[in-house]
């Protein structure tokens, strides 16, 4: 029994943490496999195509087919690439990523079948399993960099460098709402975290927290909208532009593992877990989270994360660079330390005695200040620039020697032609000629 | 408290490897290769300190140090110069040698020290108490060491503010706003500006590079969709060499001048999902 952890590991065996693992990458990989199919699919039924359908049934061995294909492609390796750290950096991506599911907990204590063994359905956990969570997302981002670095090309360069500045500075805001977690849960194990929403699932009184966590992971794994570091239009393929056959897999592997892995996380941390949701969690006081019903409700709430993540790549486009760090460090971060700021005054409140009425008060004073002050607050002058731009001085056709359209708030003046009968279009050749005749017989 | 198996053979493992990385450290020419070598001194070292029972040590040595500060390293180093090997000419007459005499001196009070003392027996976490560890560590910063904690956050925040102080330049004049930069590019359309974006390089049957130009509506040549750079140094490709050169492969059927756009095949483009 590990102290400070929910989940109890003392019946297993080197042995069983070994099949566990190996259960782990096989589930991981199959589920990439999955996805890529899925996120096909989905996309293509949002843009209303069929998608897929020719390999296997509905489609599904296509993913199988194109893993094939990238195994017996040529390997290329350019002529200017760093030759042990180009082979490095993909082995770097796929490494981190398989270690995060360690410690996600895919259920309570399971039973295997036609044995008495039991042990949790979880290869480990440890008192700081969720920090360990991001630090093997913080070396991930080494495959990146090294990988965009090595390719001796400067698109690569250019993407390695855009992923290290947004996994950096979106893993803050990231850290920053797991913090309140942390606080509420009062530990940082994932299996005590599933323990402590027994009741209640923490994405319901941390809202705020669960919003930035989940737009925070979306940047976190360049995935649309925050695809910067892989921007086709702007970098050819980003630091993967080098890469083909099986170095580049690897990368496409750890990409899909990492959405896996920020699915499990928030699964984990805010929406309860393996646990059932609220009617059925109170079918037959509670059976559907014993035994290995709670397997269902995992991968259901990972899937429909999934869903989620290509769900928005479907209907959001592509954000500009400088709009993308000035949303992650003016908006993102800012609001994550405040939410830490007022969770960590009513945790204190809490402690201190404060009874739960009081604290509604207290919050409902503090609004009525805050809009009290926003009413007051003197508005903001139209500055000289803007005032110029405002359409008032009229409308020149010719602003800058060059025929403009009327910007908002001008209008055209009454065309000259208004007045006269605009003749039938006729053979475009031949019109030119009859409008040039009626200007002289008029 | 004995040391087990798993963690002597550990130590046997991840030691020499250390030790090898620590020095490569000294030996490779390269700046990101020496990087590298830091990096996986600083994961080691992280998996001894969880190997002995301080889990939130290791990982924060990794999420920190690793994750960040070294993160930042590299980034300098990559943007500073990609092949920035440094050269080993001698700026301060006897350098190198002073540098060995102070090195082998710091060995050798280092190895002194460290020769002399000695250690008492190894306590395990389960002996001192069985509180876990981010919590024991939390009892001790926030309760006997509170005051100290709050300076060094003081002074790290101040260091940050000036850190942003000194590079804070005042900008000259106001922002440019959306549609002043439009109004720009208007009035910059009687100099030849273009209000889209520069046209792509061309895409032959043979040929798919930055160096060469694509074709416009009527088929001559666009200068401009080859990077200005590569057309400064004079290393652009001509198109009529391209399609003369396809030409001797492929009988076109010159007398269809009027239609240059080749026939497009069925969309084969729909390999990869991204």
């Amino acid at each position: 029994m590990i102290p400070g952890v929910a989940a109890d590991f003392s019946a297993d065996t080197i042995w069983v943490s070994v099949v566990k693992a190996v259960l782990i990458v096989v589930f991981l990989l199959t589920s990439v496999l999955f996805a890529i199919w899925f996120e096909r699919k989905l996309v293509a039924r949002m843009q209303l195509r069929p998608g897929p359908n020719w390999h296997g049934p509905f489609g599904l061995l296509q993913s199988l087919a194109d893993a094939m294909k990238l195994l017996l492609k040529e390997d290329v390796t350019v002529t200017n690439a760093d030759r042990r750290v180009y082979l490095l950096a993909p082995m770097i991506s796929v490494f981190c990523s398989l270690l995060v599911f360690a410690v996600i907990p895919f259920g309570p204590s399971v039973t295997i079948p036609f044995t008495d063994f039991t042990t949790p359905a979880q290869l480990t956990d440890f008192p700081v399993a969720v920090l360990y969570i991001l630090a093997c997302a913080s070396i991930g981002v080494y495959g990146i960099v090294l990988g965009g670095w090595s390719s001796g090309s400067t698109y690569p360069l250019l993407g390695s460098v855009r992923s290290t500045a947004q996994v950096i500075s979106y893993e803050l805001a990231m850290g920053l709402s797991l913090v309140s977690v942390f606080i509420m849960a009062g530990s940082m194990s994932t299996s005590s975290i599933v323990e402590s929403q027994t009741s209640l699932w923490w994405f319901i009184p941390l809202a705020p927290a669960f919003v930035i966590f989940l737009i925070s992971m979306v940047g976190e794994t360049n995935r649309l909208p925050f695809d910067l570091p892989e921007a086709e239009g702007e970098l050819v393929g980003g630091y993967m532009t080098e890469y083909s056959s099986m170095k580049f897999a690897w990368f496409f592997l750890a990409e899909y593992i990492a959405m896996l892995n920020v699915s499990a996380v928030a699964t984990t941390l805010f929406l309860g877990g393996w646990r059932a949701p609220w009617p059925l969690s109170l079918v037959g006081d509670g059976v559907l989270n014993t035994g290995w019903w709670p397997l269902l409700w995992f991968l259901a709430k990972v899937w429909l994360l999934m869903f989620l993540f290509v769900w928005v790549r479907g209907t959001l486009l592509r954000l500009r660079y400088d709009q993308f760090m000035v949303f992650g460090w003016k908006v993102l971060i800012p609001f994550a330390l405040a939410w830490v700021v007022i969770l960590g005054v009513f945790q204190w409140a809490g402690l201190a005695g404060v009874t739960q009425t009081q604290m509604i008060v207290g919050i409902l004073v503090a609004l009525a200040v805050v809009m009290a002050v926003l009413w007051l607050w003197p508005e903001k002058k139209p500055t000289g620039a803007e005032a110029t731009t405002d359409g008032e001085g009229g409308f020149d056709a010719f602003a800058g020697g060059y025929p403009v359209p009327p910007v908002p708030g001008q209008t055209l003046p009454p065309s000259p032609r208004a007045r006269r009968t605009v003749p039938p279009a006729e053979d475009a050749e031949t019109r030119t000629a009859t409008a040039v005749d009626d200007e002289e017989t008029r | 408290m004995t040391v087990s198996g798993g963690e002597t053979v550990l130590f046997w493992v991840l030691a020499p490897l250390m030790v090898l990385a620590a020095s490569g450290l000294l030996v490779v020419r390269r700046a990101v290769h020496a990087a590298v070598c830091v990096v996986f001194v600083m994961i080691s070292l992280a998996v001894l300190y969880v190997a002995q029972e301080a889990p939130f040590l290791g990982v924060v040595q990794v999420v920190v140090y690793t994750g960040a500060v070294m993160m930042l390293f590299l980034f300098v180093l990559m943007l500073v110069g990609v092949d920035a090997a440094d050269s080993l000419t001698e700026t301060i007459r006897g350098q190198r040698w002073v540098g060995l005499l102070l090195g082998l001196g710091l060995a050798s009070v280092l190895g002194g020290v460290i020769a002399r003392s000695t250690f008492p027996p190894p306590r395990g976490l389960a002996e001192t108490g069985g509180v876990t560890n981010p919590v024991a560590l939390a009892r001790v910063v926030m309760e006997h060491y509170v005051v100290a904690m709050e300076v060094v956050g003081i002074l790290l925040v101040t260091a940050a503010v000036a850190g942003l102080v000194l590079t804070h330049r005042r900008r000259l004049g106001a922002k440019p706003t959306q549609r002043a930069l439009a109004e720009a590019k208007i009035a910059a359309l009687p100099t030849g500006r273009h209000l889209s974006p520069l046209p792509a390089p061309g895409v032959y049957a043979q040929n798919n590079a930055m160096d060469t130009p694509a074709l416009d509506h009527t088929g001559r040549p666009l200068e401009h969709s080859v990077p200005r750079v590569l057309r400064i140094r004079g290393q652009q490709r001509e198109a009529a060499e391209l399609l003369t050169a396809e030409e001797t492969l492929v009988h076109r059927e010159l007398d269809v001048p009027d239609d240059p756009v080749p026939s497009v095949g069925p969309d084969s483009s729909e390999g990869e999902t991204r």
